[in-house]
């Protein structure tokens, strides 16, 4: 019996692409938030 | 352990946040300072003392990385993003028990060697995979990459400062603070250790050169030739001239401007600092991205040539203009952060990808003695001027000079790399097969 093209087809990653990256992001994002509100200092204190 | 080959489908793209989460979190290191105003009151430490372990954990850092290179290569990625998450993180957690137990040789010999090891060998577990993953752009992969060791300081410095206010600077707050680092940068580092994959052929990129075309250089071989040790000199000297500036940041644009009509209030010279490490973090990714379309030895021009007419700017006239001095430090720390990011797919380009991490490894040393090298430079010169009675910008002047005298070095250096020698090369597995026919006995 042929199996389905589907079974053969590898998952979707996409999703899980999308979690790393949020993963590894959003403390970076974090991070740079902070590193802005302190490098304004420079052209306000 | 054997390297985790990547099932059918796999995206590459799901290798550089399993790089990040590793970089990111050893990046942690830079922050230290921020545990060191509370240890020295809670455990009555002076500045040098508390100092320690951070030194400990850069030492630690170049010597496993020179020497567990061989090992990262021969077990795979996945093995040494173990090894760096269970050595960073039990390390943070041996500090907690020294800091409960007011023990600080703990803490030295957690955060320190203990840590400092997850640091060396966490810094080289990605290179070698982004390489053969992205054969394509090996800059830019291994950019993301060592922009999240910068980037790994800008979350842990507020992280760890608000941590210290909510649990207390005492001991014990200082114990739960790195007892939480502790378990944090395990779990988040996990995500690095899960998602890491070798690509299944030599070829993850069809219409992509693959990353073993070219000559192929073992680390033993590569240590032999010269190109291995102009390029040490060429990281040794970059990083020279970046720390010179990265090192004395604050103090050196208050003086600069201390004796003029603007001059610089504490505030705006901490703003400098945060400035310097947006600029240290963005010319990671943003100058090791343009070496894949400009060549290698190009962006070295760049970064030492244009690096030393910077520092000639700044000595010159950095003391009239203040937009000016800003804009020539920015540019000396993002040739800085470029110079580290680079110099994986520089060996790359040289070595090839056969144990390009090793390799990396051993070259790390040049960061080491440059972490010595540059602030010896600056403070001891600084220290000098200061006792013969001068001030403001006269302080760094000779230091500016021997940077430029360096740079100029490190420019040298760089013109003199040329490919590698074939004797250096490891045979390819047919002629290594031709070779082996060869050497049978005639009668076998």
């Amino acid at each position: 019996m042929p199996q389905s093209d589907s079974s053969q087809s590898p998952p979707d990653r996409r999703p899980l692409i999308a979690l790393a990256w949020v993963w590894v992001g959003a403390p970076l994002a974090y991070g740079l938030y902070e590193l802005v509100q302190k490098a304004t200092q420079l052209f306000t204190g | 352990m054997s390297p985790p080959v990547a099932p059918p489908g796999w995206s590459r793209w799901l290798v550089p946040p399993a790089a990040l989460s590793v970089h990111l979190s050893i990046g942690q290191a830079y922050a230290w300072s921020v545990f060191k105003p509370p240890l020295e009151s809670a455990l009555g430490l002076s500045g040098t003392q508390s100092a320690l372990p951070f030194q400990l954990g850069i030492v630690m850092l170049g010597l496993s990385a020179a020497f567990g290179g061989t090992l990262v290569e021969r077990n795979g990625p996945r093995w040494a993003m173990t090894v760096a998450l269970i050595c960073f993180s039990s390390g943070l957690l041996l500090s907690a028990l020294g800091a409960a137990t007011e023990q600080y040789w703990l803490i030295v010999l957690g955060y320190g060697f203990v840590g400092g090891i997850g640091l060396g060998i966490g810094y080289i577990s990605p290179v070698s995979t982004l390489i053969k993953w992205f054969p394509d752009r090996p800059g830019m992969a291994t950019g993301i990459a060592i922009m999240g060791f910068g980037g790994g300081a800008l979350i842990a410095s507020p992280w760890s400062a608000q941590m210290l206010d909510s649990f207390g600077s005492d001991s014990s707050g200082i114990a739960l603070a790195f007892l939480v680092h502790g378990l944090s940068y395990a779990v988040f580092m996990l995500l690095g250790v899960l998602l890491v994959r070798v690509p299944r052929s030599e070829r993850p990129v069809q219409s992509a050169p693959s990353a073993f075309e070219g000559p192929q250089v073992s680390a033993r071989n590569a240590v032999r030739t010269p190109q291995f040790w102009c390029l040490w000199v060429v990281l040794c000297m970059n990083v020279t001239a970046g720390i010179g500036i990265l090192e004395k940041a604050a103090p050196m644009i208050t003086d600069f401007f201390k004796e003029t009509s603007t001059p610089v209030s504490v505030s705006a010279a901490a703003g400098f600092v945060a400035l310097l490490s947006a600029a240290n973090m963005a010319g990671r990714i943003g100058w090791s991205s343009t070496s894949d379309l400009i060549g290698r030895k190009n962006i070295y021009r760049v970064y030492l040539g244009v690096g030393a007419v910077m520092y000639g700017l700044i000595a010159l006239f950095g003391d009239s203009s203040k937009p000016l001095f800003i804009l020539c430090a920015l540019v000396i720390l993002s040739f800085y952060g470029g110079g580290f990011a680079t110099i994986p797919a520089y060996l790359k380009d040289l070595f090839g990808a056969y144990q390009v991490g090793a390799i990396h490894g051993r070259l790390l040393t040049a960061w080491s003695t440059a972490g010595v090298l540059g602030p010896l430079i600056v403070n001891w010169i600084a220290d000098r001027q200061e006792d013969a009675g001068k001030s403001g910008s006269a302080l760094y002047g000779l230091s500016f000079v021997i940077m430029i005298g360096l740079l100029v070095v490190g420019f040298v250096a760089n013109e003199l790399v040329r490919p590698v020698n074939a004797r250096h090369h490891i045979p390819a597995p047919r002629e290594a097969a031709d070779a082996a026919v060869r050497q049978q006995p005639e009668s076998a």
